[in-house]
């Protein structure tokens, strides 16, 4: 960014901290990324009876550049996964995704193989959400969970170091495919 | 001529719309109440002296179709008592990313220790995090509950329990078990 490099350390930045958080969660706009049914609930949030609007996020926007949610609603196909994969590659920083029902999470009852076992294994995820299919009260309270996740999140240089630490941790955490029993 | 009226009638539609009733549930301020029979998170449930009800029988556990569920079973010694009867379940495990809240866990279960809630908000951003384990699944303590490991009440067997004779009232109201006396 620049200027906060150059300011000493809690001067400023916590306070443009906070308002790009609040300004980020509160205009996310998601890519539309409907697999199964699933889908049809995250259809049903964004109408009018629980009205994603009032979130400022009804927009579904239809290409991945202008899209800075990936909500992967319904189960992942091993086909699918590099599709996905491109489609979060070209979404812009910052990026979230939120994995949408139990195929998305973990593959669900699916667990074969033709189903990715959890979308986590192909992007990085930011909050999983229950549920087959979840009801459009589960993905609003995901939704806001993740805006709380949001506006605590950092800028500049320091969310460089942030993700550098997570990048760190994730090389040498357990992969989940290795997992055994019920995390896997 | 009605054509040249036409978009002043599209725009009455508009209009009218105005007026009418808002059909949208402001979600996270208010929470509509669920259909009764609403499947949510699982409860274990307790006899009316707090002994559990899971006997560790694994039956929910076959019954699953996702695999979600990991039992074990323990037995019961005199001096350390959970649950009426031989055995007890010493893990009990629900991963909620596996789980498709389809309830033939609830149809399987031999004592009614199972049931679910109508509690719905279980996002959370680790996947470890959502295997619920025992303690996060017990019902709570209610007035007139001791915590096991204890006796059974005396001079009872494990027969007076299956019989419904420590069963609350309001778990015979409600043969699926409500949620609200069990969240």
């Amino acid at each position: 960014m620049g200027l906060e490099e150059q300011l000493p350390s809690g001067f400023m930045l916590t306070t443009v901290e906070k308002f790009a958080g609040w300004a980020r969660s509160g205009s996310l706009w998601p890519a539309t990324f409907g697999l199964a049914c699933c889908a049809i609930e995250m259809m049903a949030t964004g109408a009018g009876r629980y009205d994603l609007a009032r979130f400022g996020m009804e927009v579904f926007r239809a290409s991945p550049r202008q899209a800075d949610l990936m909500i992967v609603a319904g189960r992942v196909s091993q086909k699918m996964a590099p599709v996905l994969r491109q489609i979060y590659d070209q979404m812009a920083e910052p990026k979230w995704v939120i994995s949408m029902g139990a195929c998305a999470s973990s593959g669900g009852m699916f667990n074969n193989y033709a189903i990715v076992q959890g979308v986590d294994h192909i992007v990085p995820v930011d909050i999983y959400l229950p549920g087959c299919p979840p009801r459009p009260e589960q993905l609003m309270d995901a939704i806001l969970k993740l805006h709380e996740q949001i506006k605590n999140e950092k800028l500049g240089a320091q969310r460089v170091e942030w993700q550098r630490e997570l990048e760190a941790s994730a090389l040498t955490a357990i992969p989940t495919s290795d997992m055994k029993g019920l995390l896997r | 001529m009605p054509s040249f009226l036409d978009p002043i009638a599209g725009f009455g539609v508009t209009f009218t719309t105005m007026f009418r009733k808002v059909t949208t549930e402001e979600y996270p301020e208010e929470r509509k109440p669920m259909m009764p029979r609403f499947h949510g998170r699982h409860v274990l449930n307790r006899y009316s002296d707090g002994l559990e009800r899971c006997i560790g029988c694994e039956l929910c556990a076959w019954a699953c179709p996702a695999d979600a569920i990991y039992v074990e079973g323990a037995a019961n010694t005199d001096e350390e008592r959970f649950s009426p009867g031989e055995r007890y379940g010493r893990v009990y495990q629900i991963n909620y990313l596996r789980c498709i809240f389809c309830g033939m866990c609830l149809e399987a279960c031999p004592t009614r220790a199972l049931t679910m809630s109508h509690e719905y908000e279980l996002a959370d951003n680790n996947r470890a995090d959502l295997i619920f384990e025992k303690q996060d699944l017990l019902a709570p303590m209610s007035s007139g509950m001791v915590a096991p490991p204890h006796a059974m009440a005396s001079g009872t067997t494990e027969q007076n329990y299956y019989a419904g004779e420590f069963d609350r009232p309001e778990d015979s109201a409600a043969p699926t078990g409500t949620a609200e006396e069990s969240r």
